[in-house]
């Protein structure tokens, strides 16, 4: 089956298969991807952040679990890191998920973020127009266990949750910058332990020091992944907080930036690469005479781009 | 395949395990051999490790099996994979499994047989040498 027609039809091997395509950059992706992208931003697209061990993938098999019940469709991109020495990755989110693989109406893939540091994969933009065009309700987007700048999940989702769990830190960590100014939502998963009421304190006081002016104030979940607690409220602050960014019309605005941002990291991508195959042995050259001083940086490049706008070579 | 891509590798235990050590040494060291492994936890069905695969558009699929079931659960993996139509996944099987057991294996389509004291690096060379996609 041709791939475009094939995930009309909801086959999923189709999708599966367009993924791969699309992680190895080969051109026939984006020629699907073209056909594809008129059917896209009908799914509500989710991303769940957090560190290392916090309940991520547990809490989307949760999610999902609820979504389903509810006669929904949903996709789930699970990224996790690649190894920066060998360029392999043990992906292992699937083990909280195995509930799920059964269920025709749920795609779960997993990901290798493959060098991109901001917690997903440069590979995850489009698998989310792959499964969007798919006709998934809902795409849920778990992200590598993050630290504290890892905030990509921005770029792609309509609503953040951040996951936090007791016993990380103290307050400081809370008013530091980055990922705890991303959440729409926040879960403290793992609450029956001790310290999550302090956390969901010292939460509520780092929202009451912002300056910023929430348009809805981010609430903060109690959650036990493991025994499914809290887990039916956190569903419903998700479906409440997509029917207020669509009410307040700030999906379409979120989506437009999205777009934005999307195309001119694909110009960068595209140019760069443009640039480097067509004229790398100037670049060469050009690094040479840097490291020799016989140029300086800046010379350089305005050298380098008169060659590019005249044609040269 | 083509020189450079990534091989991505589906760890399975099929059936009844108690314990999976084996299958993450074998998950670890592909990783280090520069895969990207996807394991999916103990207990698995046959059902749930070719709907897993096909998702997951794996190049290989490991199983590994202890309990001794391995006549029944690896030819019903290969049956399934048949019906949906899948021809281009490698399937190889490693854990306790007599050697008597192997050619009835290898007969339904199981690439290779690893059994205990097999080096991790005869692994790796085998699924770069047969890897089908």
């Amino acid at each position: 089956m041709e791939l475009v027609e094939g995930i009309l039809k909801k086959d999923k091997r189709s999708a599966a298969r367009l993924i791969t395509l699309i992680e190895r950059e080969d051109p026939k992706a984006v020629d699907a991807l073209k056909k594809l992208y008129k059917y896209t931003g009908n799914s509500y697209i989710i991303g769940i952040t957090g560190p290392p061990g916090a309940g991520k993938s547990s809490l989307v098999n949760e999610l999902a679990k609820r979504m389903r019940a509810k006669g929904k469709t949903v996709g789930i991109i699970a990224v996790d890191p690649t190894s920066p020495f060998t360029g392999g990755a043990l992906l292992g989110d699937r083990i909280r998920m195995q509930d799920l693989t059964l269920d025709p109406g749920i795609f779960i893939r997993s990901m290798a973020s493959r060098g991109s540091l901001g917690g997903i994969a440069k590979a995850t933009y489009d698998a989310i127009n792959v499964l969007d065009a798919f006709g998934m309700d809902y795409i849920i987007v778990e992200t590598v266990g993050v630290g504290q700048t890892e905030i990509d999940i921005v770029k792609v989702a309509d609503t953040v949750v951040v996951v936090l769990v007791p016993g990380l830190g103290d307050d400081v960590q809370a008013i530091k910058a980055g990922i705890m100014e991303i959440a729409d939502i926040f879960a403290v998963n793992k609450a029956d332990r001790e310290g999550a009421d302090k956390l969901v304190t010292e939460i509520e006081m780092m929202l009451d020091l912002s300056q910023k002016e929430f348009l809805m104030r981010p609430p903060i979940i109690k959650t036990v992944a493991t025994t499914g607690a809290g887990v039916d409220e956190l569903e419903a602050k998700l479906n409440e907080h997509l029917n207020f960014i669509l009410k307040e019309g700030l999906l379409a605005q979120r989506r437009k930036v999205k777009a934005r941002e999307n195309f001119m990291e694909l110009i960068k991508f595209e140019i760069g690469k443009r640039i480097f195959q067509e004229k790398g042995q100037i670049i060469e050259t050009l690094i040479d005479e840097i490291f020799e001083k016989n140029t300086d940086p800046y010379t350089a490049m305005e050298k380098l781009l008169q060659t590019i706008i005249k044609g040269e070579s | 395949m083509q020189e450079g891509q990534t091989i991505r590798v589906l760890i399975a235990k099929p059936g009844l395990d108690g314990h999976d050590r084996g299958a993450k040494v074998i998950a670890r060291a592909l990783r280090d051999a520069g895969m990207e492994v996807i394991y999916t936890g103990l207990r698995q069905t046959p059902e749930q490790i070719v709907e897993a695969a096909i998702q997951e558009d794996v190049d290989v699929i490991g199983l590994s099996i202890l309990s001794g079931a391995h006549n029944v659960l690896f030819p019903r993996v290969m049956e399934l994979l048949k019906e949906r139509g899948v021809d281009d996944i490698l399937v190889i099987g490693g854990g306790v499994i007599p050697h008597e057991d192997i050619p009835y294996l290898k007969e339904c389509g199981i690439a290779e047989i690893f059994t205990p004291g097999t080096p991790i690096s005869q692994i790796i060379d085998f699924i770069k040498n047969n890897v089908k996609k």
